[in-house]
């Protein structure tokens, strides 16, 4: 029998019993439909994630902080007092609110940077500015994103951030449009703004900074971007009648290594950073924690798909015992005929793929018509607030495999009553009356 | 003198085993020569069938040997065998055997379909089979919906389409009436005399085995030699 016959007879076959096969495809149609959701919502969220931090613009970056006192546990009491030590500051955002780390002091800076494998050190300083005000249209309060220059934004106008840049850049969130005055994310390129800030002394002052990009609301903390020079400058405002001989702190510090560092580099200067006493993080060590939360759920619902692959397959060797206990006389008169074992086997085989192939060709087809549905409406009504989040996406390939999965569970499922069919006696098949 | 097509050498076979097991088969031998029909005649049980399977290559004999032109059966290799079941062999049976929910054409067609021959030529040699045996306008018919006799005649058609150069007919007749039967007998014996195909055919019927050229009785599972083929009175007007 030729290849083809075998695949065209075992379709024709299994359209025979249209209740049994039926029944058969719709277990395997809903493994297959919630295989396909699951993956889909996995590719979802982390292509969106990725698009909110591009590896680009922070694959260089560590975020380093001093580490609390292991040994400082409740039990043991308060750690004893140590006046060299910098006081403790109260971190502002993404932190516990009430909760203290230790700051970096200036040596602590020259301890990192001297540090092998970083390349530079900058101390994170973290600006609070009063107001935000465009054209004289009423001043707004103005929230600082302190990821910003870590991140490379989701724009949706102008361009990033330049640090390099001498001119004072500021990077406006789309929520901030309207309040100000744009119109459009494209007319706010451009213009200047002006933010206003308090000195030391709490005299406010007034600092222009043009708007160079609008950014897409994001999940790594809402607010405007600032670049280097224009936090610089605002610093230098705040701290503008301080005292002298105040020690300058800092709550973190970013520092840059190779671009080029391997992955067990990297981890090397997180090592040596560690023994120095400096907690240091990689941006992506600080998504990894949020994708590992979505691995586990998405890794749960597809548990769940998998058993109902599995009772499927079940479904499967049953509807193909039945069918070869229904076909005893063809399968004999077919080995009477001369055809041999193999081929009968590979009949039911087919069989049994093909039943496979439908249920999750089915499967995968319907979840993506419903998750795409789902995706759009969601996008516009629950995520509206998360420009560009399609929490169902779907990449061709993963449905390929599912497939294919779906299709391999199938064929194991079919040896057992291919194997029976294929070792049937032409002659008891034939007497069985 | 030519070799026989097929040649059994006091064969035997058993069935089950223990205190289960049954000689259906206790030592029979026979010759086939190729051209001739012959009749292997016998009351029901007697183990007509079970010789024709053996003789058919459907099943190993326990005992003696089974000759096809010549070269043992047991030293033929596997693929051997379904090439010479599926090409040289033809097969009708009582129970017909028709995919019920396939048409007559495709159920015709299946030896060629295991052969592996092509969808155009099948259906030209299927149609061509048909239309010997006058069934070519049921072609596209269900085979559950035709009657006995023509069920029959597509077997026929099924056993004839690869030109085979013997045809089993394992009691043709049983399931037909009379005038049928005699309808389905004709056409055998006129394969037999106008093509030369070789006819084995298992019955009880002794009219029919009259019809053939040879008959050998089988009792209890031997040859029954004191049934002489001469102690046949064949019936007037019957192929001589
Ligand atoms: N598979 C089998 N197992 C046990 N006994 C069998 C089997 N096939 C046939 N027999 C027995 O062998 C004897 C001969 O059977 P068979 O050749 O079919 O007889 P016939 O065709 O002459 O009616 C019968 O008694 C039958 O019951
Ligand atoms: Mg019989």
């Amino acid at each position: 029998m030729k290849f083809v016959d075998i695949i065209t007879t075992a379709i024709a076959n299994s359209f025979r019993s249209k209740l049994r096969t039926g029944l058969t495809v719709i277990a395997i149609f809903i493994g297959a439909f919630t295989l396909t959701i699951t993956s889909g919502i996995g590719t979802g969220v982390t292509s969106y994630i990725n698009s909110q931090v591009s590896a680009i613009g922070a694959a260089d970056v560590l975020t380093v902080s001093k580490a609390g006192d292991a040994t400082a546990t409740a039990d043991d009491g308060p750690a004893p007092y140590d006046p060299d030590k910098a006081t403790a500051i109260s971190l502002g955002n993404g932190s516990r609110p009430g909760s203290t780390i230790q700051a970096l002091t200036d040596a602590d800076l020259g301890t990192i940077e001297a540090t092998s494998g970083i390349v530079g050190v900058d101390p994170a300083v973290q600006v609070t500015p009063d107001y935000i005000e465009y054209d004289d249209s009423g001043k707004f309060e103005l929230t600082v994103n302190a990821a910003a220059t870590l991140t490379t934004a989701d724009l949706a106008a102008g361009e990033q951030l330049d640090n390099e840049s001498t001119t004072d850049q500021i990077l406006l969130p789309t929520t901030y449009l309207d309040t100000l005055g744009f119109s459009t994310p494209e007319s706010a390129i451009g213009e200047t703004v002006t933010i206003g800030i308090a000195d030391f002394a709490g005299t406010q002052q007034q600092v222009p900074a043009t708007v160079v990009g609008v950014q897409n609301e994001t999940i790594l903390g809402a607010g405007a971007g600032l670049n280097q020079p224009l936090t610089d400058r605002l610093h230098a405002v705040e701290l503008s009648g301080t005292p002298a001989g105040a020690p300058q702190s800092y709550a973190t510090a970013t520092a840059r290594f190779d671009l080029d560092a391997s992955d067990a580099e990297i981890t090397a200067i997180k090592a040596d950073l560690a023994d120095q006493g400096y907690a240091a993080q990689t941006v992506a060590d600080q998504i990894g924690s949020f994708e590992t939360v979505i691995n586990v759920i998405i890794g749960v619902l597809n548990a769940f798909a998998v058993i109902a692959l599995i009772a499927a397959g079940f479904g499967i060797i049953n509807t193909l015992l039945m069918s070869v206990q229904e076909r005893t006389r063809e399968i004999g008169l077919m080995k009477a005929m001369g055809m041999n074992g193999g081929r009968v086997y590979a009949l039911f085989s087919t069989e049994a793929v093909f039943i496979g192939f439908l249920g999750s060709a089915l499967g995968a087809l319907v979840a993506v018509g419903v998750g795409s549905l789902v995706s759009n409406i969601l996008a516009t009504t629950v995520f509206e607030n998360l420009p560009g989040l399609q929490v169902v996406q779907f990449a061709p390939s993963s449905i390929a495999i599912i497939i294919g999965v779906v299709m391999l569970i199938a064929f194991l499922a079919g040896t057992l009553p291919a194997r029976a069919a294929a070792r049937q006696n032409p002659i008891d098949a034939l007497r069985y009356e | 003198m030519t070799v026989p097509v097929l040649s059994a050498q006091n064969i035997g076979k058993s069935y089950g085993s223990g205190a289960n097991r049954f000689d259906a088969l206790k030592g029979v031998s026979v010759d086939i020569r190729a051209g001739e029909s012959i009749a292997i005649v016998g009351k029901s049980g007697s183990g007509k069938s079970t010789l024709m399977h053996l003789l058919a290559l459907l099943d190993d004999p326990d005992s003696g040997a089974l000759l096809v032109e010549g070269t043992d059966a047991k030293k033929l290799k596997g693929k051997e065998v379904n090439r010479l079941r599926n090409q040289d062999f033809g097969f009708v049976f009582q129970q017909f055997f028709l995919t019920a929910n396939a048409s007559v054409l495709d159920n015709v067609v299946l030896p060629l379909k295991i052969a592996g021959v092509g969808p155009k030529e099948r259906r030209a040699r299927g149609m061509k089979a048909l239309e010997q045996l006058e069934l070519a306008d049921k072609a596209k018919n269900k085979a559950m919906n035709l009657s006995g006799g023509q069920k029959q005649r597509a077997v026929i058609a099924r056993a004839l389409v690869n030109n085979p150069k013997v045809i089993f007919a394992d009691e043709p007749t049983g399931n037909l009436d009379t005038t049928t039967g005699a309808v389905v007998e004709d056409i055998l014996f006129s394969l037999n005399r106008d093509k030369g195909i070789t006819l084995i055919i298992v019955t009880h019927d002794i009219d029919l085995a009259a019809r053939c050229d040879r008959q050998i009785f089988i009792r209890d599972g031997l040859e029954d030699v004191t049934r002489s083929p001469e102690a046949i009175e064949k019936p007037a007007g019957a192929h001589a």
